[in-house]
């Protein structure tokens, strides 16, 4: 059997399929000898994956010899373990597995580690408890089970530098010894002292010591040292130096070791091998934001690599001049990068670069509006289908809105058409769709701009690309809306008509619909200048997306009897609170036009407003279908903020003159280079060094600004259609043809209610300061007692809405010199309502109080309380904060910040834990009952209760997490019981709790994925408290 | 990591090791692709290579090519150390490596790179105590085999 496992394995590395003996490779690790285990385990970790049903088959197995007395089996059990294994099953081995790690042996110690390290990948919250045994293993005398904990630590502390600052000084000292050599011989490698540990280390500490300048401190010493250390010719040592260099350039900056750093970028640099060389690139392009001297040292190396034969080396030099780039170089930087990207075939590489190149070439400015325009042309032709979208819309946006002046405007557009009339001239076989995309939305809008050119003329060359077959049918209908902008005179009509009416029998309705739109608009003259105006390529549309036109149409359909419109999700919950089995597919009872519509273009202003603010009332079957399968628009919905920019300057330097001095220093030092090569770097290194490089936006003057949009705050619903051709201007074409044009106050209503509620500051002043106990003592030293009578008097000054709910004691924030803060949680029923108060402790009045607050993971309201003016001492201002948790976690941290004219900002944090944002959520048995079932994510696990002697169990362990998570008991029925909670979001979790043998089997299901999770880590801390 | 490759001079696959779950018909794509991309290279060239949102590790022994992919953060030169020490060990085990002892005993190979690597990251850097975990399992099999028999 186990030579037939060896071949089946092999079978399927050559690629044939082999999964007939799947199930046999878990019956061999099942039964088989220590010989055969062994193969089965291995078959088994090569066949399948983490998701595979056959697995759960082998948790059995892997339970039995995590518990055998054979090192061997244990040690098979553990690896298996750490390469996969169910995550619904990690809750049945993790008890062992956590024996495991003080177990005699090191080996053992060191497997379980790793799986331990396994598991938190893939379920984090499920080995939280265990943390502390982790430090425990840090500790561990074997640099083996040591190493591998640091595994674990650099997951944690990345995810949170903040809670193990307390360690830094613990890494610094393994660190040292490592260095110092005080492992043992074996952990050597090329008598480097144990490489893959002082990397860890050294990743680690770079965590920790980022934007953190006492950390830091710590750690410079160890760092000088490995520096220093590292000096033999071998691959090993520059690891390691690699690593120190990222360490020394992320962590609070030291300017001699920076400059240590520096000497040995050169190192890097200039080596002959390539390998080292790729790597130095790689350290360049990482440091040169913060110092862009070193690219300057060593321009000529990399002017080298621009040339290099090794692919590889230049795209890392392109990555290096991208980062460098400036107003004065980007034309050569790009023109290099285009270089490259013709010769370049890997997809990848194509989308990632193009996407750079449109970026700089929207974001410099330069002399030539004819080399932005020929940029992107070449981006488009050699990006062609497989760039991103927003490019070419991104593009087409900065054509419609123009910049600053209109002459500029003028001209850009015309080159653009200039240029593409001369494209369609030749072959346009080889030209990808997007471009062709492109070039027929400019020439229908701009053709006009252009002198002497008849439209029949632009409509003909246009219906040419339409003769193609290799075009697809979105690129025909952008050729079609093009063209009925054009139609303006009588000979372009005639031409277009007879294009369109090949298309109006077409079986595509999208390609259908512009054919007929475009012979409708061409009978009726005024009807097109109403809709499609020559100028009207940038104009507000008014979009009624509350659809209240078509309401009387709903009110004939209900009255004639149909049913309401419900909602997609609220039809799904009723499919699936039915219990009998439905055997039709949910698809078909969909309407179709709704799934169409928000499948095809997400994008599409009015397909947004349709899926988001259907009223229950309106019911789409029946609907007459305005929103066709139309093209993406070129114009993505305006809700994006305008930017607000500055009026800019022209900006035209001169090469020459631009070149700096230290650039001048530097060149002559170089000796004598081959003249090309020279101008070369003159021209990709102008602007750097005596720049400031970090900032190039703000160095820059940018030429390529948006116009500042109108604003109208009031109304969220206003879209901007930047050609009325597009698909959005269909539907705003038959509310024409419908004769029902959108009264604007329909707007207004429907975006009132839509404006959020969440945030809302309150303020209390607090006037009546006699009542104060301090009032009357001496106001030159607030005592302590002062504070802590404040304290319990803080509550009262909370809004008489807040007043009757729970809260929780008022707990200090910090204090400086004047102002003091505390904050307290009132736990509202829709959202958990933090008060802050400000009080004011010294005995001058503070002026312009305000305090922020934000957090990463939970949803805070954007605004800043400000606070004129704390004029006494005592005088204390609260400011509420409505906080509601989006995405569960298990705690969340509120970062704030107070500041006021005359003082130092004061900053503070504030750890929430999930807890706070759970509510009791009241249901009958029947109600859990339907909701459990349409639940979908759940969570497992058995806990163990504490105290044996107790005689219901069930009952002490229910109180108790009602107690302290706030939970609704719905129901005890024997020694199960049932309880419901819901996140403030409104978002419900059902707990089933089950006693047997002192061990208390919870399992939580919710519709979200990660709140069970969560909530399962507050129950283990509930009961282990108790 | 995410996955090792060993193939040979002719493109034939000798051992493939994932550390991320991909269906079977990715990792053939996937593989297909790499053995192309890696053999077209001249020996002259970079060791590293940008592949998708991966970067490549490889390196040549003899006949054999062995290819690591590891996240943009990794250190692309430890990985290469990690292949280097995979052979030595491979070789201190075999006694002089050749392609052969892989393609026969290609479970053992994959034993000891359990030992040396689990999860995608180094386990145990300590080259004799990786042999000797090595040692410990196979003589306890042979025991065991001598038993059955």
């Amino acid at each position: 059997m186990k030579e037939i496992m060896v071949r089946a394995i092999y079978c399927e590395m050559l690629g044939y399929e082999a999964s007939f003996s799947y199930i046999h490779a878990i019956k061999l690790a099942q039964q088989g000898s220590v010989l055969e285990k062994r193969v089965g385990y291995l078959a088994v970790s090569l066949f399948l994956h983490e998701s595979h049903d056959l697995l759960l088959l082998l948790v059995n197995t892997v339970l039995k010899d995590l518990q055998s007395t054979n090192l061997i089996e244990v040690c098979m059990a553990l690896t298996v373990v750490s390469q996969i294994f169910p995550k619904d099953m990690i809750p049945a081995v993790l008890p062992l597995v956590e024996d495991k790690l003080t177990h005699s042996k090191e080996i053992i110690r060191r497997k379980a580690v790793l799986a331990l390290y396994k598991f938190y990948l893939i379920a984090p919250n499920q080995v939280q408890h265990i943390h502390d045994k982790f430090r425990k293993a840090l500790c561990d005398k074997d640099p083996g089970v040591m190493t591998a904990s640091l595994h674990i630590y650099l997951k944690l502390i990345k995810e949170s530098p903040e809670s193990y600052k307390d360690l830094t000084d613990s890494f610094v000292t393994i660190l040292k010894q490592v260095v110092g050599g005080k492992l043992p011989v074996d952990f050597n490698y090329h008598s480097v002292p144990a490489p893959w540990l002082q990397m860890q280390l050294l990743r680690i500490l770079a965590l920790l010591g980022k934007e953190d300048q006492r950390t830091s401190e710590m750690m410079y010493e160890v760092l000088d040292e490995s520096l220093r250390r590292a000096e033999i010719n071998h691959n090993i040592t520059y690891a390691i130096l690699y690593e120190c260099l990222k360490t020394i350039y992320t962590i609070h900056p030291k300017s001699e070791l920076l400059e240590k750093a520096a000497k040995c970028i050169g190192k890097f640099v200039l080596s002959p091998k390539i390998n080292l060389k790729y790597l130095g690139l790689k350290a360049l392009t990482y440091v040169v934001q913060q110092d862009p001297n070193l690219a300057l040292q060593h321009q000529m190396t990399i002017i080298e690599c621009l040339d290099h034969s090794d692919p590889i080396i230049k795209r890392e030099t392109l990555e290096l001049l991208y980062r460098i780039t400036n107003g004065q170089n980007v034309s050569v930087i790009v023109e290099k990068m285009l270089d490259f990207l013709r010769l370049s075939k890997d997809e990848y590489t194509t989308i990632d670069l193009v996407g750079k190149v449109a970026e700089l070439a929207e974001k410099y400015p330069f002399p030539y509006n004819s080399w932005f325009i020929q940029t992107m042309n070449a981006i488009f032709s050699i990006g062609g289908d497989v760039m991103q979208p927003d490019i070419p819309n991104n593009f087409l946006r900065l054509l419609a809105e123009g910049f600053d002046s209109d002459e500029e405007d003028r001209q850009l557009r015309l080159l653009a058409v200039d240029s593409y009339l001369s494209l369609l001239e030749c072959d346009t076989s080889g030209l990808p769709q997007r471009f062709l995309q492109v070039i027929s939305w400019v020439l229908g809008e701009f053709s006009f701009l252009k002198e002497g050119l008849e439209p029949a003329d632009v409509v003909e060359r246009l219906g040419k690309l339409l003769d193609d077959d290799a075009i697809t049918t979105e690129t025909r209908c952008w050729v079609l809306a093009a063209m009925s902008k054009l139609c303006g005179s009588s000979d372009a009509l005639c031409k277009a008509e007879k294009v369109a009416h090949k298309y109006t029998s077409c079986l595509d309705t999208a390609l259908r619909q512009q054919a007929v739109e475009l012979e409708l608009l061409g009978r009726d003259v005024d009807l097109r200048t109403r809709v499609l105006p020559q100028h009207g390529f940038c104009v507000w549309l008014q979009v009624d997306s509350s659809l209240s036109f078509l309401d009387g149409f709903v009110s004939d359909a209900l009255a004639r009897g149909a049913a309401p419109y419900k909602p997609p999700h609220q039809r799904q919950e009723e499919l699936s609170q039915e219990k009998i089995l439905n055997f039709e597919p949910y698809g078909l009872s969909l309407p179709v036009s709704l799934s169409a519509c928000s499948l095809t273009d997400r994008q599409s202003p009015t397909a947004l407003s349709l899926s988001s603010s259907l009223s229950n009332l309106l019911k789409l079957e029946g609907v007459k279908r305005v929103w066709g399968k139309q093209g993406y628009l070129p114009e993505k919905q305006a809700t994006e903020e305008a930017l607000a920019q500055e009026p800019s300057s022209i900006f035209a330097p001169s090469h020459q003159q631009a070149c700096s001095e230290s650039q001048q220093t530097t060149f002559s030092t170089i000796v004598e280079q081959d003249q090309e090569k020279r101008q070369l770097a003159s021209s990709l290194f102008v602007g750097l060094g005596s720049q400031n490089l970090g900032k190039p936006e703000a160095s820059s003057s940018q030429r390529f600004r948006r116009k500042v949009r109108p604003e109208d705050p009031s109304d969220v619903n206003r879209s901007l259609a930047v050609s009325s051709s597009f698909s959005h201007s269909s539907s705003a074409l038959d509310v024409l043809l419908d004769n029902a044009i959108p009264d604007p106050t329909n707007l207004s209503d429907s975006t009132s209610e839509a404006v959020p509620a969440v945030g809302n500051t309150e303020v209390v002043e607090a006037s009546e300061v006699s009542s104060l106990s301090g009032g009357s003592g001496p106001l030159a030293q607030p005592s302590s007692q002062v504070e802590r009578g404040l304290e319990s008097d803080l509550p009262s000054r909370l809004p008489a809405t807040l007043v009757g709910l729970l809260r929780s004691d008022v707990e200090e924030l910090c204090s400086g010199e004047s102002l003091s803060l505390s904050a307290c949680k009132v736990f509202d029923a829709d959202a958990l309502v933090l008060a802050i108060f400000l009080s004011n402790i010294s005995d001058s009045s503070i002026q312009e109080v305000s305090c922020l607050i934000s957090s990463e993971q939970l949803k805070v309201p954007e605004m800043c309380s400000t606070f004129s003016v704390l004029s006494f001492y005592l005088n204390v201002v609260v400011s509420l904060y409505r906080l509601v948790m989006e995405a569960p976690g298990t705690q969340a941290i509120v970062r704030g910040s107070v500041s006021c004219a005359s003082q130092a900002t004061q900053s503070f944090s504030l750890t929430l834990s999930l807890v706070d944002f759970i509510r009791p959520l009241p249901l009958t048995t029947e109600e859990y009952g339907k909701m459990w079932l349409s639940f979908s994510h759940d969570v497992k696990q058995n806990l163990m209760l504490l105290k044996h002697e107790e005689e219901d169990q069930l009952e002490a362990a229910l109180t108790a997490l009602k107690e302290k998570l706030c939970l609704h008991i719905v129901d005890v029925i024997g020694a199960e019981g049932i309880m419901a909670c819901q996140l403030v979001s409104g978002r419900p979790c059902l707990l089933h709790c089950h006693t047997h043998g002192g061990m208390l089997a919870i399992w939580l299901r919710s519709p979200i994925a990660d709140l069970p999770d969560c909530l399962l880590y507050h129950c283990q801390k509930a009961i282990q408290e108790r | 990591m995410q996955f090792m490759l060993l193939f040979s001079r002719q493109g034939k696959l000798r051992l493939q090791k994932w550390y991320v779950p991909l269906s079977d018909k990715e990792k053939k794509k996937i593989t297909r692709e790499l053995v192309q991309t890696v053999l077209a290279r001249k020996p002259k060239m970079c060791s590293f290579l940008e592949w998708r949102d991966l970067k490549i590790v490889y390196k040549r022994y003899a006949s054999l090519y062995f290819c690591c992919a590891i996240e943009d953060q990794d250190n692309e030169l430890i990985t290469l150390e990690i292949i280097h020490r995979y052979v030595e060990l491979l070789d201190k085990y075999f006694g002089s490596v050749c392609e052969l002892d892989i393609i026969f005993n290609f479970e053992k190979a994959y034993f000891i790179l359990d030992e040396f690597l689990l999860g995608g990251e180094a386990q145990e850097t300590s080259k004799k105590n990786v042999l000797k975990a090595i040692e410990q399992a196979d003589l306890l099999q042979e025991v065991r085999h001598n038993y059955f028999l």
